[in-house]
């Protein structure tokens, strides 16, 4: 008999062997999809066996399980295609790219040819070691969708070489895209790419791996503070301050420190550098926005056409402008951008925080109300529905 | 157990809703009683073991329609919200009898508005087919 806690541990050190052993299997020479699957029953094995046998070895156990699997698979496919001429018969040579396996696997998860939702699904289940079911329950599909979305995925990676590096920003993007996907889920997507993220920086010394990963620690670490009892968005400037995690700001200071003594800045390393400022004031009038303006325009820098590539970069810059300068000076900013965000719920918003910021509280309510009629997310939507009857509502008593 | 879409819209049913004001007029203390009420009414179908779905949808409506060989998809933006009959989002609820299904219906419908009276609002009671034998 064994006990749920005994169970958890096992799986969460199984997880932890996953990217190592499949790497392994990978850099040999097998197939992607294929390595895969077979990696995926010796899973299934260890589950059932370890607790009573537990391996010496557990990752060389591993890898001898889903090897034999492996072979089995190709008797059980030669006997079916035998009269098929095999054009590919000879295993890709092994890989001789250095480096760590997870770094190796993330490239290929990431692969060009794949849609962001598919490097998002396949880096969660060869990367994370999520089952094809917990990946399913965090994105609100049904399990068959998404085990068709990633099986799809591995096709396309199928017979493909997989020892080129690919792209880093590729990755940091999907990781990225993991995080921001959400808290709400059975599976914390957010720790899932934060734990990911703190392995790549493992196995690269890019500034921009460790911008990514303070950049998550910074926010994640308001997260407490963000929804309240009831479930309801709690905006920055009102959250309880004593709710944030000290312990993750502190990590994530030190890896941004890390980070920009590099002097390589990029993206995540600025965002980054923002947070860490709101997660450095005592509460939202103490904020150093003349600071977290000052790197909005670097951020802001980072683009030849900002207003086209990076209209968040922008709109978060018109927010700054509206505390240091006046909220006049932040509305004309957002002005530049209606013709490309101007349909976006997000764009509103922020008019109707400057509109509030100016005291034209009717015309922060009709911003606000017009941003909820645009939002895709039923919490922001009720949130900003509450801002606009507030902001009426207030509006109407001043005017009285 | 059959299962039954409790479907919400977003302008009447067999006849327009109350003329209430929308949402972001109301005081926010009616605000917070409503979406508190539809809070309870998630929980209250989870607690009795038959909430199976419940989602709403964004007021932006598309129609779209097959363009013919070689053309692009034939595509509208629907009429505004206020003049055609769009559906808000919905319930699906697994429960005993269809009786049951029609208390639920009127109790979402009780749903406060603006001053703390009911919406009164229509909802719209579709049975799911299933894809087991009838029992005849």
């Amino acid at each position: 008999m064994i006990d749920e806690s005994t169970r958890r541990l096992d799986e969460g050190a199984l997880r932890a062997l996953v990217p190592r052993v499949l790497a392994g299997l990978v850099r040999r020479g097998e197939d992607f999809d294929a390595a895969e699957d077979a990696l995926q029953e010796a899973l299934l094995e260890a589950l059932r066996v370890w607790p009573e046998h537990p391996p010496r070895d557990p990752r060389a156990w591993l890898a001898t399980v889903a090897t034999r699997r492996l072979v089995d698979a190709r008797r059980s496919e030669a006997a079916r295609h035998r009269r098929e001429e095999e054009t590919q018969a000879e295993p890709l040579p092994a890989a001789t790219e250095e480096g760590d396996d997870t770094l190796f696997l993330l490239f290929c998860c990431c692969h060009p040819e794949l849609a962001p939702a598919s490097q998002v699904a396949l880096a969660l289940r060869a990367v994370g070691g999520l089952t094809t079911r917990e990946i399913a329950d965090a994105f609100y599909v049904p399990e068959a969708t998404m085990a068709q979305r990633i099986s799809r995925a591995k096709r396309t990676l199928r017979g493909r070489r997989l020892d080129q590096p690919g792209d880093l920003a590729v990755v940091l993007r999907v990781l990225y895209l993991v995080y921001t996907a959400g808290h709400a889920g059975r599976v914390d997507l957010a720790r899932e790419a934060i734990r990911l993220a703190r392995q790549l920086t493992l196995a690269t010394e890019e500034p921009e791996a460790r911008g990514l990963l303070a950049l998550m620690l910074l926010n994640h670490a308001r997260l407490p503070a963000r929804f309240d009892s009831e479930g309801r968005i709690v905006t920055l400037d009102r959250q309880n301050r004593q709710l944030w995690d000290r312990r993750e700001i502190a990590e994530g200071v030190r890896v941004l420190q890390s980070a920009l003594a590099v002097e390589r800045p990029g993206r995540y390393q600025v965002e980054a550098a923002i947070a860490a400022l709101h997660d450095d004031a005592a509460s939202a009038e103490e904020t150093d926005w003349p600071q977290i303006l000052a790197w909005y325009d670097d951020l802001v820098a980072l683009s030849d056409d900002p207003v086209r590539q990076d209209p968040a970069a922008v709109l978060g810059r018109a927010v700054a402008v509206g505390h240091v300068v006046g909220a006049a000076a932040g509305l004309r900013e957002t002005d530049r951008l209606r013709e490309v965000i101007g349909e976006r719920h997000r764009w509103h918003a922020v008019r109707g925080h400057l509109h509030e910021l100016g005291d034209d509280l009717n015309a922060a309510a009709a911003a606000y109300a017009e941003a909820a009629r645009l939002a895709t997310n039923v919490a922001e939507r009720d949130h900003l529905i509450r801002q606009a009857a507030r902001a009426r509502a207030a509006g109407l008593r001043s005017s009285a | 157990m059959p299962k039954y879409l409790l479907l919400k819209h977003y302008s009447g049913g067999p006849e327009p809703h109350h003329p209430f004001p929308p949402m972001d007029q109301w005081a926010p203390e009616d605000v917070e009683a409503h979406m508190a009420f539809l809070h309870s009414v998630a929980e209250l179908l989870q607690a009795n073991g038959e909430y199976v779905d419940g989602q709403a949808l964004t007021p932006a409506q598309t129609w779209v329609r097959y363009g013919g060989p070689d053309a692009a998809p034939v595509t509208t933006d629907g009429p505004l919200p206020e003049t055609n009959d769009l559906v808000a989002g919905w319930y699906m609820v697994d429960v005993e009898s269809y009786e049951r299904a029609v208390e639920l219906a009127a109790y979402i419908s009780s749903e406060p508005g603006p001053g703390g009276g009911p919406l009164y609002e229509w909802i719209d009671v579709r049975e799911v087919m299933s894809g087991a034998p009838s029992d005849d």
